[in-house]
């Protein structure tokens, strides 16, 4: 590869020809700010508009001023990136941004994480000469769905979301509109996300620099519910959060707080803490049978029955193939998503058991996910009106949670979860990761189908952060042929695979965030930097290697409740409450 | 969403000329707005399903450009040039006149659907400015003196 020689700051760098000068910087370990431009280095995500102009640097000879993110290093360039021109040129970038948006800091919810806040802060904006006079800042209607918050006031057009929701997740929400001062990131006609073809993945808020896409905030239905003393309170918690709570406190990425976490939630006041890795357990019992039931057939010849089985545990995934793709619904798995299969056991068996109503009982989950968000509220988890799950709060509002409570999460002793649904097994923590779901089916589907133990209970040809993976897996002579993916632009590409006749997996997983839950649209902001989803999906891995039981099948709390309750996976009454079926909800436009 | 059978029939007859390639979107807008004077959601919506495009994107291009509408212009669509050369000879004066005169705000036809009034920017004629036309016909030099008179000759025709 051809190298050329740049001069940034007077220090000079080799780079290969085709480097950005911001990439060139980065290895001088010069910071140049961004605010459109937005990468995840590993997980095939780029926005590069160039158009928002912070980054602009100084190169003598040229008239003006260079954008850093889209300007590629010629041989012998110089640059300056922190010249007065530039610095100048840099805080009027931001003044005139800053002039069409509202300052509100101190009520949006963004305060404290905001990338255009960061800026300002840094580079010293203390007054606006752009604002007032005959100037009217642009004025949306804000949108509250069931998952996401749209506030496009706050808009900056750096059209991550649209960059996101398009290309990546080729699910084509949002679009950017009109131009001018009225341009905006809109649905098409102006929609609800929920009359959109959105599918609230939240990914579109996980990128937003600013406050314009944010998650609705259930926090305060929680504390009313725990002040209620009628009520007795559930909380679960999904895998991906363990790993990556911490973040909120100070730790390092990647920290394991399971047990800080639990105790947080006693000390909050929920009655039962219980982990919604119980549930993936059983979602392995439930799936994983699903998925041997269906390959018997296959393999005797039966050519009705759907194979590839696809996953369920992915709310914003169902949602994808229910708007997206309807006519091959019945690829994926009847099972509902752990969360749902926890809140069904709960308001079910373990309501029964504590003698609570169902009316009586709140049953709260937190989720790395928005589009858990979404899932409370589908009428088909209800029962006269009442969900299963009450309310599903983010990682982050968890984190809120706790610091609105005194807790001082940094000396919590651990503790563990409560029982009978939270105890769990390694093969339920990994859920939280890209190929986790597949690797916990096939340690149990293994030893279920032989009847003998595995001699290896990692499978790392399922593991990775690319976002297609491909495996064959040996069940005693039976190959498998498996896919993991993630991204629902990769989602997509498999079902078109099926539409065409040409998919050759027996079992494909999807997950809708990069890299998996553990990179939910709930986690802690990252702001671009993948070395925090690098260190979580290592977390999720190592919690899974230090528990002493790794596999589904072998959680003996999993194998009481079939015991005493459920009788057999996909037995009468698992199918009653915890299996589920998918709706059509395309958009169409009728003949009339 | 719901559209009649011949007007869908239409649009996938011109999304076809154009081999339903997603690059022809401003082309088949383009006829089609021709063919029907404007581009309700439901035809966006329908082209959108034809070019395999996301309707935000058939929206956006459509918001995008003065030249599209959403809504149906009037038998006589009046349009007064905004550009710079009508804009410092006072076309906005004129512009206010026809609301006026018209009793609708740009962007907006009447009720009848007599008359709709836009703006635009540059029809080429700069040396009438300030300039307006009504449908195909230019009218150049104006004021807002001129405008009542210019109105009244449709109203005529009309009665």
């Amino acid at each position: 590869m051809d190298k050329i020689k740049v001069t940034i700051d007077n220090r000079t760098v080799e780079v290969a020809k085709g480097t950005t000068i911001l990439k060139a910087a980065q290895q001088l370990g010069i910071e140049i700010p961004t605010l459109c431009h937005f990468e995840l280095e590993g997980l095939n995500f780029h926005n590069r508009p160039g158009g928002c102009r912070i980054c602009v640097v100084e190169v003598p000879g040229r008239r003006t001023l260079a954008p850093a993110c889209v300007t590629e290093c010629m041989p012998d360039m110089v640059v300056y990136t922190n010249s007065p021109r530039v610095l100048n040129a840099r805080k009027t970038v931001l003044e005139l941004i800053l002039s069409d948006h509202p300052a509100d800091c101190l009520n949006c919810s963004k305060c404290g994480s905001c990338e255009l806040q960061d800026l300002a802060i840094r580079f010293g904006v203390r007054e606006n000469p752009y604002v007032g006079g005959n100037h009217v800042q642009s004025e949306y209607k804000v949108e509250v769905s069931p998952s996401i918050i749209r506030d496009m006031n706050k808009c900056v057009m750096c059209r991550r979301c649209e960059e996101m929701c398009n290309k990546v997740q080729t699910v084509g929400a949002l679009s950017a509109i009109e131009r001018g001062f009225p341009a905006v990131v809109s649905t098409a006609f102006g929609n609800t996300l929920t009359e959109s073809p959105c599918v609230f993945c939240g990914q579109c808020v996980a990128v937003c620099p600013v406050g314009a896409l944010t998650e609705v905030d259930n926090n305060y239905q929680v504390l009313r519910d725990l002040a209620d003393p009628n009520k007795k309170t559930v909380v679960q918690v999904a895998p991906a959060v363990r790993v990556a709570l911490g973040e909120e406190f100070g730790m390092k990425p990647g920290e394991i707080v399971t047990g800080k976490l639990a105790a947080a939630l006693k000390a909050i006041g929920f009655d039962y803490v219980f982990d919604t890795d119980w549930s993936a357990d059983l979602t392995i019992m439930e799936e994983g049978t699903e998925l041997i039931g269906r390959l018997k057939k296959f393999l005797a010849g039966d050519k009705d029955v759907k194979i590839p089985l696809m996953t369920s545990c992915c709310p914003a995934w169902v949602n994808f193939y229910e708007k997206h793709f309807p006519q091959l619904r019945e690829y994926p798995s009847s099972a509902k998503s752990p969360q749902q299969m926890f809140g069904a056991v709960a308001k079910n068996y373990f309501a029964e058991k504590i003698n609570c109503k169902r009316e009586d009982m709140v049953c709260v989950s937190v989720m790395p996910c928005l589009a858990k968000k979404y899932e409370t509220g589908r009428e088909e988890f209800k029962k006269n009106g009442n969900p299963d799950v009450d309310y599903s709060i983010s990682t982050r509002e968890l984190a809120r949670l706790i610091k609105m409570f005194n807790i001082d999460f940094n000396t919590l002793e651990p503790i563990e979860f409560d029982s009978p649904l939270g105890e769990s097994t390694g093969a339920a923590v990994i859920f939280g990761a890209t190929g986790g779901v597949m690797e916990a089916a096939v340690r149990t589907a293994y030893e279920v189908l032989t009847g003998k133990t595995l001699p290896k209970i990692d499978f790392e040809e399922l593991r990775g952060l690319e976002g297609v993976r491909e495996a064959v897996v040996d069940i005693d002579g039976l190959k498998l042929n498996l896919a993991v993916v993630y991204g629902l632009g990769n989602a997509r590409k498999m079902l078109e695979l099926i539409e065409k006749g040409e998919c050759k997996y027996h079992a494909i997983e999807v997950m809708a965030c990069p890299g998996g839950c553990i990179d939910g649209a709930g986690q802690p902001y990252h702001h671009g930097d993948s070395s925090i989803i690098k260190a979580r999906w290592e977390a999720t891995y190592r919690a899974d290697r230090e528990l002493p039981i790794r596999k589904s099948h072998e959680n003996p709390s999993i194998q009481a409740i079939y015991k005493e309750y459920y009788k057999e996976p996909c037995g009468h009454l698992s199918h009653e409450q915890l299996h589920t079926i998918y709706f059509d909800k395309k958009i169409r436009v009728d003949e009339e | 969403m719901k559209i009649q059978k011949q007007l869908k029939d239409q649009i996938v007859e011109i999304c076809n000329s154009f081999n339903n390639d997603p690059c022809n979107l401003i082309n088949v807008l383009h006829q089609v707005q021709g063919k029907i004077g404007y581009l309700p959601v439901e035809v966006q919506q329908v082209i959108a399903e034809c070019l395999h495009i996301p309707a935000s994107k058939v929206y956006g291009v459509v918001t995008f450009y003065a030249f599209f509408t959403m809504t149906p212009k009037g038998k006589y669509a009046v349009s007064v040039c905004l550009g710079t050369a009508c804009y410092v000879r006072g076309a906005e004066k004129v512009l206010e006149e026809f609301e006026r005169q018209l009793g609708i705000k740009s962007g907006e036809t009447d009720a009848t659907g007599t008359f709709s009034l836009n703006t635009l920017r540059c029809v080429g004629a700069c040396g009438l400015a300030p300039v307006a036309m009504v449908g195909d016909k230019v009218y150049g030099r104006l004021t807002p003196a001129d405008v009542k008179a210019i109105v009244e000759e449709y109203r005529a025709m009309e009665k």
